[in-house]
């Protein structure tokens, strides 16, 4: 029944999000691709900070590293950007060997401040890079346009792409939790001790859901390169973007495989809201609002809004057996009562 | 010349040093005490700064005068934020504990823009202004009195950890909850302790800096990665290590800036905090 429900929903929220470029204007269809956008790079951050458990604040560094890698590619060699998505994805799984060779001897608060200074590091080397561009950036040429270049006038296609690209992240942390990786993952996250002692190589599976994520990262700051057509350091780079793409998880559900969708769709939904609302007055009211969202979140639901709802369910079912249980005593009760003692 | 030239960075280092050591005691302090890490740490120093603008440019009273009056206002802010916030976390998962100090941090910069709007601010003019001659090196007289008054209050701090049965106190909590509390220290008294004094700490660093640096909502980025630094180099938790690597890191930032050019000063610091995580987690003075 539930499986059946699911499937349903499922199915109903595809169907919404392959209908959605048909009926809303460009300027909505831009904001349901950078919810898309959000939301992947919330999913490959979470195989390697929700289901390992281990807290990175430096996915920018992977993030630009693919977003760097597909434009220098095109720009100065004239790589396809096809080619281009792809190798800033095997680079940055590559150079994760290193993040991870350095970072993951720490654990908890220690892991989470190296992995901000590597990824500070990556944007220092960006902006003083002068090939790359240095701090002025670099432009995607728009001279060939349509698939095969991956550069289009319009913005529907780029919907079509994040979609895509998040449908393709999710399979693969899909696959990822069902398989023993992510019994692995799960057991280096919970019972660290435990999973060394049965033989578990940790460091390695650490490493595995790493460079699986960063990976996925890079594609999505690769993809990001192709819809913007304009990076530099502090767009593609930032420890702010590093933040975020934690935030998109743990505010839908560190951990689970559709928390960071739903986090970026309410995040993002925010953000753009506020800025709307209250950004055009450069007094900063959008960011007290973000930052009091996070804190509200990070306090009182630890588990985000999907752990929110689980335990609303179970409260609820808790309640309906409580009544039941209490209906079934009142029918019994007069009985009990009615006994002459 | 060249010499002179050293010893004049040497100079500057340890000075900028100072106020790194005074920002990075009150972090190691907090996290010492509750092993949680304070991400909004450098918005207390910007709190600490715009106090001393909003002083001198309202009221025409001088930085050194208002220090006290600021220190006390950031100690009674930390008190504030731990009983607030912070107190709610204490047993909460790490990543509810990064986030939420996280969320201050940008919270504090938000209500600073919406106040005090952007701007770059300073402070023109106050009673130490200049620069000074000492042993043929050139010092700017704000910098040193600012390094002079650092070491003051880490000296009062070093004092009252070492000297007062309060003291003594907060020492024993960071060093065991557990016992401290079954010899009847109550922990919540102490951890709110140590948030008023980690943020009073920022606060005078605060002050120390706004004559010589800009003041703007978002100034505590510049501070929060070095005292992380200086933070891991002294040890988590050791003020007297916090004390000399960060007067360490002024001078490696410094020296690195004069050798290889001042774009890569921060890279420099970066990379031995870095090697300091891998090769010796436990910070350069740290015991094993």
């Amino acid at each position: 029944m539930t499986v059946m429900k699911n499937t349903i929903f499922s199915v109903a929220v595809l169907l919404a999000a392959l209908a959605l470029p048909v009926v809303v204007d460009s300027s909505h269809l831009n904001m349901a691709i950078l919810v898309l956008m959000a939301a992947q790079v919330g999913v490959a951050w979470n195989m390697v900070g929700g289901y390992a458990g281990q807290v990175s604040l430096g996915h920018a560094a992977f993030y630009g590293l693919g977003a760097y890698a597909s434009t220098l590619l095109l720009v100065k060699f004239g790589v396809n950007p096809w080619l281009g998505v792809l190798s800033g994805g095997l680079i940055a799984a590559l150079l994760s060997l290193a993040f991870g060779w350095s970072c993951f001897r720490l654990k908890g608060h220690y892991f989470a401040m190296a992995t901000i200074a590597v990824a500070e590091l990556v944007q220092i080397f960006f902006t003083e890079w002068e090939f790359g561009g240095g701090a002025v950036g670099l432009y995607v040429p728009m001279d060939r346009q349509g698939w095969l270049w991956m550069n289009f006038a319009t913005k529907q296609p780029y919907y079509w792409l994040a979609l895509g690209l998040l449908l393709l992240t999710l399979v693969a942390n899909w696959w990822i939790e069902r398989s023993y990786l992510g019994y692995y993952f799960r057991a280096i996250k919970d019972e660290p001790d435990a999973a060394r002692s049965i033989g578990v190589n940790i460091a390695r599976y650490k490493q595995i859901a790493l460079s699986v994520s960063a990976f996925f990262t890079a594609i999505g700051g690769s993809l990001y390169a192709q819809k913007e057509l304009y990076i530099d350091p502090n767009s593609v780079l930032s420890t702010a973007l590093s933040i975020k793409m934690a935030l998109v998880a743990i505010l839908g559900g560190v951990g689970t495989l559709f928390g960071p969708v739903i986090g970026a769709v309410v995040l993002t939904s925010i953000e753009e809201f506020t800025r709307i609302l209250f950004g055009g007055t450069g007094r900063g009211t959008d960011v007290i609002i973000y930052a009091g969202l996070i804190i509200v979140i990070a306090v009182f639901y630890p588990t985000g809004i999907i752990g929110w709802l689980r335990s609303f369910k179970e409260r609820r079912a808790a309640r309906a057996d409580a009544s039941h249980q209490m209906a079934v005593h009142a029918a019994s009760a007069p009985t009990t009562n009615g006994e002459p003692s | 010349m060249t010499t002179e030239i050293l010893f004049q960075t040497l100079a500057s280092g340890v000075l900028i040093g100072l106020i790194y050591a005074l920002v990075a005691i009150g972090l190691t302090m907090i996290f010492g005490v509750m092993d949680i890490v304070n991400f909004a740490h450098g918005e207390f120093l910007m709190l600490g700064m715009y106090s001393t603008f909003w002083l001198f440019a309202l009221y025409a009273l001088d930085p050194l005068i208002t220090l006290p009056l600021t220190v006390l206002m950031l100690f009674a802010f930390g008190v504030l934020l731990y009983k607030l916030v912070i107190v709610r976390i204490i047993n909460a998962p790490m990543l509810s504990q990064i986030f939420t100090t996280f969320g201050i941090m940008i919270l504090l910069r938000g209500v600073a823009q919406f106040f005090w709007k952007s701007d770059f601010r300073s402070i023109e003019n106050s009673a130490v202004s200049g620069t000074v001659k000492l042993l043929g090196i050139q010092l700017g007289k704000p910098q040193l009195v600012a390094g002079i008054g650092a070491i003051v209050v880490t000296g009062l701090i070093y004092y009252f950890l070492s000297k007062t049965r309060l003291g003594a106190a907060l020492e024993a909590t960071a060093s065991d909850k557990e016992a401290a509390r079954l010899m009847g220290i109550d922990s919540h008294k102490m951890f709110s302790l140590a948030w008023g004094i980690g943020a009073a700490c920022a606060g005078a660093a605060g002050v120390l800096l706004a004559t010589f640096f800009p003041i703007f909502p978002d100034v505590g980025a510049n501070f929060i990665l070095l005292a992380f630094v200086v933070v891991n180099l002294g040890g988590f938790g050791s003020v007297t290590g916090a004390f000399w690597a960060g007067i360490l890191v002024g001078v490696i930032e410094v020296m690195g800036g004069l050798l290889l050019g001042p774009q890569y000063k921060t890279a420099i610091v970066l990379m031995l905090f870095l090697g300091v995580l891998m090769f010796r987690p436990q910070g350069l003075m740290g015991k094993a």
